[in-house]
C-alpha cells in the first residue's frame, strides 16, 4: 500500500514532474534511456493511482450529503419488498465474475446491507492500492442515482484494444454522476472504488432517467458507453484476474510513454500544466489523471 | 570509531594521492565515468565522459621498505572513444567510457576492453624503451638518404630510449547493441567475455569481432510489457559457464550456459521480498539494482540498490545474508532526491582482496567502508581538506534528524552534486581509488 500520507496534491506534482522528466529525455544526449524512463514511469503509475483514489475517495465524500438526500426521498416512493431480490440477483451476478481475482475481488464481495462494508480491500500484492472510504455511511445511505462502474486496477493494462483475450475487458470505464449528469469516460483509466457500496446503492436504487454529456480528451476518442435506461446495478467490469499483479502483463505503459513522444505528448504536458494551474473543480484535475490513461495506447517506439 | 577490520586489523585510511584538476568548475569530459585496477594492482585505469582512458601506474622501486607509499602515476592516456551519429536513428552516440576490465595478462603488453553505449574496444598497451638506430638507407629523423653518398654499410642496434607507452585498438566489437550497454565482464576462461545492454547480453570471443552470441535477451514481444531492464552482469570469476545479471526490479538472475544455448531461463532467481511498510512512490525505483560485483572467492555476489549493499550467498536465493544501509537517512528525502534526478545515480561497489569487506560511495564525496567479519561500518570523506599527505581520515557521521552533535553533519547540509559513483580496491593490498566528480582520490592503509 503505497503511504496515503502523500496526499493527492504531491501525487499530481510528481506526475508533472514525472511527464517533464520523459519529455526532456527526449533531447538528451546519447538518445532516450531504456532504465530511467521505465523508473519514471512506474512513479507515474504510482502517483496516479494515489491521485485517483485519493480524488474518487474526495469526490465521495462530497456526495455523500446530497446523495442521503436524494435517497431519503426516493426510498419512500419505493416497494422495499422488490428491491431485496433484485438486489440479490444483482450482486450474485457481480461478484461471479470476479471469483479469480484475488486482489480485485474483496472489491466486490458481496457486504450485507447491515454489515459494515469493505473497508479495506486487502492488497494481495503490492500493486493494488486500498481505500479507506467510510463506507458506513454509504450502506445506510445507497444512493441508486450515483452509479460508478469500475476497473479496479492492479496494473494498468494498456493494449486492450489489441489483444483478442483483453478484448472483452474494460478498458474503458465510464462515471456517470447523476448529480451533475456529467459522464466521464476514461480509455484504459482506472477508478478503484468502493464496490461493495455502489452494490448496495444498486440495490436499492430506483430507476431514473439519465442525461449524458459527452466529454471529449482531445488526444483520443472516448467512447461514451450507451446507457440505454439505467440499470442500477450494471455489472462492473473489471480486468482479467491475470492482469492483477502479473509480472509479464504488468503493462506500466513505458514504453508507450516514451513512445508518444513523437504523438502529441507535448500536448499532453501542456494540458498538464494547465490544469494544475487551473485545479478549480474536481473533474478538472480528474480529467488530467482520465487523459492519463490514454498513454496505454499501444505505439511502439522500439 | 577510529578503524575498521580487514582480516582482523584495525585498518586506518590514510591520504595518499589525489589526480585531476582542482578548481571547482568542472568540464562536463572531465568526470569520471570508470575505475579498475588490472589483477596484478599495478595498474589503474580510469575514464571520463569524454571517452578518455588515463591509466596510472604504481611505483614499484623501494617497495620492501615499511615506509614506503606506493604512488601512482600517470603511465598513459588514450582517446577510446568519439562521439559518433546514428544517422539512421538520429541519435548521438555519447563517448564516455561505461566500463572498463582488464584483461589477464598473458605477455609483456597490456590489454584491456573498454566500452561506451554502443561499442566495445580492446585496446593493446605497450611499451618500448628501446628503438633501432643505423639504418643505412634513413636518417635518423627518418628522410631517406641519396643512395649515391652512401659508400659503407653498418647493422643497425637497439638503443635504449625514453620510456614510451603505445596505446592501440587491436579490436573493435561494434554493431551488437541496439540498447546502451551498461556491462563488461572478462571470462575466467580467457577467451571470451559478455557485454549487456537494457535488454540483452551477448558472448563474444576476444579475437573475433564480427560476431556475437546472445545468450540473454529479455526484450518482450510487445514492448509495451517491458517492466524491467538488464541492469549489470557479470562472470562468475571461477566457474567459465556461470554468470548473473541483475534487473531494475532488484532481482539477480544467475545462469549456467551450459544448460542452454539462450539463458532466457535462469537457474537460480535471487530476490527479497519488498517490505510492505516502506512502500512508497519511489518503490520501484530505490529497489533497482546498479551494481553487482561476486566476491573474489565466487561464494558470495554484492548488489547495490540505492540504499543499501546486500551481500547473497550464491547458495541461497531467497533473501541475502548480509544487508548494510549506506545511507538510510536519505529514504525521506526520496521526493527532492527524484526532482533533481539523483535519485537515478547508480553506484558501484566493490570487495577488498579477502572479501572481508565492502566499499561503496555515497553523496557529499562521503563513501563507506563495511566490514562484514566485524560488523562494522565507517563512513570517510575524499575531500581536499584531508589531502596532507599521510593524513589519517576522520570517520563522518551524518545526523538524520534532532540535535545535531559536534563534528555531525546534517542531512540538509549534503552536497548532492559531491557524488562517489565509482569506486576500486586493489586486488591484494588495502589501497583504494575513490572517484569524486573530476577527481581521483588514492587512499591506503596507515603503516607504522
Amino acid at each position: 500500500m503505497i503511504h496515503t500520507m502523500e496526499c493527492a496534491v504531491d501525487a499530481q506534482s510528481l506526475i508533472s514532474i514525472s511527464l517533464r522528466k520523459i519529455h526532456n529525455s527526449r533531447t538528451q544526449r546519447g538518445g532516450i534511456k531504456l532504465h530511467k524512463n521505465l523508473l519514471v514511469s512506474y512513479v507515474l503509475r504510482n502517483a496516479r493511482q494515489v491521485y485517483m483514489n485519493e480524488k474518487y475517495a474526495e469526490i465521495y465524500r462530497m456526495q455523500q450529503y446530497e446523495e442521503v438526500m436524494t435517497v431519503c426521498n426516493e426510498i419512500q416512493e419505493l416497494n422495499p419488498l422488490d428491491l431485496v431480490e433484485d438486489c440479490e440477483e444483482q450482486t450474485v451476478d457481480c461478484c461471479s465474475s470476479m471469483n479469480e481475482s484475488p486482489s480485485l475481488c474483496g472489491a466486490l464481495l458481496p457486504v450485507s446491507h447491515q454489515a459494515s462494508p469493505v473497508q479495506h480491500i486487502q492488497p494481495t500484492s503490492a500493486c493494488s492500492v486500498p481505500i479507506p472510504l467510510q463506507s458506513e455511511e454509504v450502506c445506510k445511505s445507497p444512493d441508486p442515482s450515483f452509479y460508478r462502474s469500475c476497473c479496479a486496477e492492479a496494473y494498468p493494462v494498456s493494449n486492450c484494444d489489441f489483444s483478442p483475450v483483453n478484448s472483452m475487458h474494460c478498458n474503458k470505464t465510464t462515471v456517470l454522476d447523476l448529480d451533475t449528469h456529467v459522464v466521464t469516460t476514461v480509455e484504459s483509466g482506472y477508478l478503484h472504488q468502493d464496490c461493495c457500496a455502489s452494490l448496495q446503492q444498486c440495490c436499492q436504487g430506483a430507476q431514473s432517467p439519465v442525461k449524458k454529456r459527452k466529454l471529449d480528451f482531445g488526444y483520443y476518442v472516448s467512447e461514451i458507453e450507451e446507457v440505454p435506461d439505467f440499470t442500477p446495478c450494471k455489472r462492473a467490469k473489471f480486468e482479467d484476474s491475470s492482469y492483477a499483479c502479473t509480472e509479464p502483463l504488468d503493462t506500466s505503459n513505458i514504453s508507450n510513454l516514451i513512445s508518444i513522444f513523437g504523438s502529441g505528448f507535448t500536448g499532453l504536458v501542456s494540458r498538464q500544466a494547465e490544469l494544475e494551474q487551473a485545479l478549480n473543480g474536481q473533474f478538472c484535475s480528474k480529467q488530467a489523471l482520465a487523459s492519463l490513461g490514454a498513454w496505454t495506447r499501444a505505439i511502439v517506439a522500439f | 570509531m577510529a578503524g575498521l577490520g580487514g582480516g582482523g586489523n584495525d585498518v586506518q585510511w590514510c591520504f595518499s594521492q589525489v589526480k585531476g584538476a582542482i578548481d571547482d568548475d568542472v568540464a562536463e569530459a572531465d568526470i569520471i565515468s570508470t575505475v579498475e585496477f588490472n589483477h596484478s594492482g599495478e595498474l589503474l585505469a580510469t575514464g571520463d565522459k569524454g571517452g578518455r582512458v588515463v591509466i596510472f601506474q604504481q611505483e614499484t622501486e623501494n617497495k620492501s621498505q615499511p615506509q614506503y607509499r606506493s604512488e601512482y602515476n600517470v603511465y598513459s592516456t588514450f582517446q577510446s572513444h568519439e562521439p559518433e551519429f546514428d544517422y539512421l536513428k538520429s541519435l548521438e552516440i555519447e563517448e564516455k567510457i561505461n566500463k572498463i576490465r582488464w584483461l589477464p595478462q598473458k605477455n609483456a603488453a597490456q590489454f584491456l576492453l573498454s566500452t561506451n553505449d554502443k561499442t566495445i574496444k580492446l585496446w593493446k598497451i605497450s611499451e618500448r624503451d628501446k628503438r633501432p638506430e643505423g639504418y643505412n638507407l634513413k636518417e635518423e629523423d627518418g628522410r631517406y638518404r641519396d643512395a649515391t653518398t652512401i659508400t659503407t654499410l653498418r647493422v643497425p642496434v637497439f638503443r635504449p630510449m625514453d620510456l614510451m607507452v603505445e596505446a592501440s585498438p587491436r579490436r573493435v566489437f561494434a554493431n551488437a547493441h541496439t540498447y546502451h550497454i551498461n556491462s563488461i565482464s572478462v571470462n575466467s576462461d580467457h577467451e571470451t567475455y559478455l557485454s549487456a545492454d537494457d535488454l540483452r547480453i551477448n558472448l563474444w570471443n576476444q579475437e573475433i569481432t564480427d560476431r556475437s552470441f546472445n545468450i540473454v535477451d529479455i526484450k518482450p514481444a510487445n514492448m509495451e510489457e517491458l517492466t524491467e531492464v538488464i541492469t549489470a552482469a557479470e562472470f562468475h570469476p571461477h566457474q567459465c559457464n556461470t554468470f548473473v545479471y541483475s534487473s531494475s526490479k532488484g532481482t539477480i538472475r544467475l545462469c549456467d550456459m551450459r544448460a542452454s544455448a539462450l539463458c532466457d531461463k535462469h537457474s537460480k532467481l535471487f530476490e527479497e521480498p519488498e517490505d510492505p511498510s516502506n512502500r512508497s512512490f519511489f518503490s520501484e525505483i530505490i529497489s533497482s539494482i546498479s551494481d553487482v560485483k561476486f566476491s573474489h572467492n565466487g561464494r558470495y555476489m554484492m548488489t547495490r540498490d540505492y540504499l543499501s549493499v546486500k551481500i547473497w550467498d550464491i547458495n541461497m536465493e531467497n533473501r541475502p545474508v548480509e544487508t548494510y544501509q549506506v545511507h538510510e537517512y536519505l529514504r525521506s528525502k526520496l521526493c527532492s532526491l527524484y526532482e533533481n534526478d539523483c535519485i537515478f545515480d547508480k553506484f558501484e561497489c566493490c570487495w577488498n582482496g579477502n572479501d572481508s569487506v565492502v566499499m561503496t560511495g555515497s553523496y557529499n564525496n562521503f563513501f563507506r567502508m563495511l566490514d562484514r567479519t566485524q560488523r562494522r561500518d565507517v563512513t570517510l570523506e575524499a575531500s581536499r581538506e584531508s589531502c596532507k599527505p599521510r593524513q589519517v581520515l576522520k570517520p563522518r557521521r551524518v545526523c538524520a534528524g534532532g540535535k545535531r552533535k559536534k563534528d555531525e553533519i546534517s542531512v540538509d547540509s549534503l552536497d548532492f552534486n559531491k557524488k562517489i559513483l565509482h569506486t576500486a580496491w586493489h586486488p591484494q593490498d588495502n589501497i583504494i581509488a575513490v572517484a569524486t566528480t573530476n577527481n581521483l582520490y588514492i587512499f591506503q592503509e596507515k603503516v607504522n
